[in-house]
């Protein structure tokens, strides 16, 4: 299923072009040209990809989004593939920080992959810029997404890779990052999990431990502007519920159970949580903390 | 000479009244039906002839026609055994045709002079009344239906001796007395709420379904207890009135699925249509002009299990039913309304492997092929369920420990009480929240500004869609009636939210 918009507006940058991002020119293989929807702006010179797994966990998809969110408050243009799961999750949250964010493509940019990301993309071009290598119209083919990669850690001072099974794509940005000279981060997971896999690996390989922003900026000489913080101030049964609340879901029931309260009073208090931002509920009913934070 | 029996027949749920005429003239011996009938009521000369002669009596070797008036209405079906062989005995002056004008008389006949049941003897019986016919002769088995109705007699008869002993007055038979309409306490079902386990989140939404009248949609897992959940909401829904188990009764019993000698329908129906189910069978029509599924659930519940299964014709041909709470059938020349005010409950797992979301088993399904499979439940018929609930696997260790859960009858009395609210404030003209109109939900949900922007924002932070907005009201009313409060607020609004995830785009996620 491939979403295509007859009608986008792009711009191609070519290698003599002066817009043609400068890091990118210092890689072994750069395209010719990049096609771009949005726009490239001299600040994308400090930034940083986020990747992990498609199949993300709702603990790895907060974790991105945080990244994403604090890297942007302190800056820096978070880079990512538009997949599922983690690279999406990585684009939203420097959405919601207010910053830019790129998405690099392995097909068109005029051609919606995954189909379900248009309003990503719309999003993203607004507050920053889609390309890639492929002239529009190009369906995504496999072939094209670990060559993709390499732009990927090519256009970022670093990769921090977050979730990933054993045979992850991530793990193919990864090493492009360190032919490239580029530093590698992995934000570490549950022991058990196969998500844990690859970041725990990197981990052992000599990739920087990444648990709060700070790691990322030190890394790599960059000025802290934004400390984390903040914690979440709730009273009463919000309370409560809140404190129940994981990275794991957990069904309504459940958390009816272990809070003491009556499912039609837990039902509202989750809506209520929900509506500020501190509660995602998957599908099933099943409810997790929306971010790491607090 | 010539004779004239009194009988009925019935149309869709309603009946007419057939005036067997029977002449017995010169002439070769012969036997004929005019009057449109059918093939059934032609093959009624060989029962006839055989139980007139088993019964110790004779058929003339003379010309017999019988007609059967009107004649413009095609007659079906062996309930015109009876009159015929009773008019013929009659015009043969074998028996004394005196006592035949106040009296209605059907049965069908075995050769040996047996009565034999037939449908729709309780419709029949209420159009006798109207029409001020005082006796009904009628199959044995089926009289306890035809003696629920008022101001007539009805004689039981099992043989056609006995029908011309009481019809000679050699061997009067006894009027069946009718049964005092019981109290309203509702009769004990085989099933009950107390047998599901945990679950209180989806307990909670059949409560709240049953409370407003609303159409429930259950998605989950394999063997997560969406048919025993949907099972049990006539369970938990306010008794039939005297009334309404009358009208019940008359589907079912026009229909022949009233067991013999039963008094009438006191639970309120569940129906369960595989999802093979034709159009004809599930809206009714059809050769006979039967009552389909959606009838035979009035005033009860229809259960509609792996709903992304039906055939689509068959799901489009329910919307307008939903919404008339009855239905016209063609047949023939003719159309036939019947009632059709049920209950929806549709079940369906949640994505084509059936884990997505299920914390126990991983799926494997793409978002797009989980939106696909979501998809075939269209959006117009989605619209017809208030309520959307996700029911979750219970764990084994949950589903052999205690407690068990609370039992039907404490939850069918706060349904009741929200009932009561229901009907206090809508003064009759609306059952429940579910069937409120424009204008009465305008009056009885308004939102206070708190509440208002409360919506608003909810509606653009939790992506809730437009088409939604009315179907959220009417569940936030009803959970305000459960709790008895006039006016409805924020927290009814939010408890409402949690039972309409597919108007959220969250629904593809995790
Ligand atoms: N909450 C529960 N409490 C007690 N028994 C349960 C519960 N849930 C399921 N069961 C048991 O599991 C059986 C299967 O449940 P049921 O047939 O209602 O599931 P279902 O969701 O309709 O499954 P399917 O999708 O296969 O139709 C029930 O007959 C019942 O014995
Ligand atoms: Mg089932
Ligand atoms: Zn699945």
């Amino acid at each position: 299923m491939i979403g295509r918009r007859p009608q986008v507006q792009f711009e191609v940058l070519t290698l003599q072009d002066p817009g043609y991002p400068t890091a990118l020119r210092a890689i072994a293989d750069p395209p010719q040209a990049l096609y771009v929807r949005g726009r490239l702006a001299e600040a994308d010179r400090t930034a940083v990809a986020v990747v992990g797994a498609r199949r993300a966990s709702p603990y790895g998809v907060a974790v991105a989004e945080w990244l994403g969110r604090e890297l942007t408050r302190n800056g820096v243009t978070v880079v990512s593939g538009l997949a599922r799961g983690i690279d999406a999750a990585a684009h939203r949250g420097a959405l919601q920080g207010g910053g830019r964010t790129i998405a690099v493509l392995g097909c068109g940019v005029d051609i919606i992959y995954p189909p379900e990301h248009g309003r990503l993309v719309a999003q993203i071009t607004g507050a920053g810029a889609v390309l890639s290598e492929y002239p529009p119209g190009t369906p995504p083919l496999k072939h094209q997404f670990p060559r993709r990669n390499r732009l990927i850690s090519g256009l970022a001072l670093g990769v921090v890779v977050v979730e990933g099974r054993e045979d992850s794509g991530a793990l193919i940005t990864a090493d492009c990052a360190l032919d490239q000279g580029r530093e590698v981060f992995a934000v570490p997971g549950p022991v058990f999990a196969q998500t844990s896999v690859l970041p725990h690996r990197l981990l052992q390989q000599g990739a920087k431990l990444v648990t709060m922003v700070e790691h990322i900026l030190e890394e790599l000489h960059l000025a802290v502007q934004h400390a984390t913080t903040s914690s979440v101030a709730l009273q009463g049964a919000e309370a409560a519920v809140y404190a129940q609340l994981t990275l794991d879901p957990q069904h309504i029931d459940v958390l009816a159970l272990r809070c003491g309260l009556p499912v039609s009073e837990i039902g509202r208090v989750l809506i209520g949580l929900e509506l500020r931002g501190l509660v995602r509920v998957l599908a099933g009913q099943r409810y997790v903390r929306a971010t790491v934070e607090g | 000479m010539l004779a004239r029996v009194h009988s009925a027949a019935v149309l869709g749920l309603q009946a007419y009244g057939v005036d067997v005429e029977v002449d017995v003239g010169g002439g070769l011996p012969a036997f004929a039906i005019v009057g449109l009938p059918d093939a059934a009521v032609q093959e009624s000369k060989e029962r006839v002839r055989a139980a007139i002669r088993n019964a110790g009596y004779e058929v003339p070797p003379r010309k017999i026609t019988i007609n059967l008036a009107p004649a413009d209405v095609r007659k079906e079906g062996p309930a015109f055994d009876l009159p015929m062989a009773v008019g013929i005995l009659a015009a043969t002056a074998q028996l004394n045709g005196g006592h035949l004008d106040g009296t209605l008389l059907l049965g069908e006949l075995s050769l040996d002079g047996r009565i034999r049941p037939v449908p729709g003897l309780l419709a029949i019986a209420l159009a006798a009344r109207e029409r001020g016919q005082p006796a009904l002769i009628v199959p044995e088995r089926n009289a306890a239906e035809a003696a629920l109705v008022e101001g007539i007699d009805v004689y039981p008869a099992s043989t056609l001796a006995q029908v011309i002993g009481h019809l000679e007055g050699s061997a009067p038979i006894a009027p069946l007395r009718r049964p005092p309409p019981p109290a309203a306490e509702a009769p004990a079902g085989d099933v009950d709420f107390g047998e599901v386990r945990g679950q209180a989140h989806a307990r909670r939404a059949m409560e709240i379904a049953a409370a407003g009248g609303h159409n429930v949609l259950l998605v989950g897992p394999p063997g997560s207890g969406k048919t025993m959940l949907a099972r049990r909401l006539p369970t938990i829904l306010p008794p039939l009135s005297w009334e309404e188990a009358i009208d019940v009764t008359r589907i079912y019993s026009v229909a022949g699925l009233l067991p013999g000698g039963s008094g009438p329908v006191r639970l309120r129906p569940f129906r369960s249509p595989h999802h093979t189910t034709s159009a004809a069978a599930m809206i009714g029509g059809g050769a006979g002009a039967r009552p389909g599924e959606i009838t035979l659930a009035h005033r009860g519940v229809l259960f509609l299990d792996e709903l992304p299964e039906f055939h689509r014709d068959v799901l489009e041909a329910l919307r307008q039913p939903l919404e008339d709470r009855e239905v016209t059938v063609a047949r023939a020349q003719l159309t036939v309304t019947f009632p059709a005010a049920f209950m929806l409950v549709g079940a369906m797992n949640p994505c084509p492997c059936g884990h997505h979301g299920d914390d126990g088993a991983d799926c494997l399904c793409s978002p797009p092929q989980v939106a696909r499979y979501l998809g075939r439940i269209s959006g117009p018929l989605l619209d017809r369920f208030d309520l959307h609930v996700d029911v979750p696997r219970v764990s084994p260790a949950d589903l052999t420990a205690p407690p068990v859960g609370e039992p039907s009858e404490r939850i069918r009395a706060r349904v009741c009480a929200a009932r009561e609210h229901q009907r206090r404030r809508f003064a009759g003209t609306c059952a429940c929240n579910a069937l409120m109109t424009a204008k009465q939900m305008r009056r009885s949900c308004r939102l206070a500004e708190g509440p208002r922007a409360f919506l608003r924002t909810a509606i653009e932070r939790l992506g809730l869609s437009a088409r939604g907005y009315d179907r959220l009201l009417r569940v936030a009313r009803t959970i305000a009636d459960l709790e008895g409060a006039a006016e409805f607020g924020e927290a009814h609004l939010a408890e409402a939210m949690q039972y309409r995830v597919f108007d959220r785009s969250l629904r593809l996620s995790g």
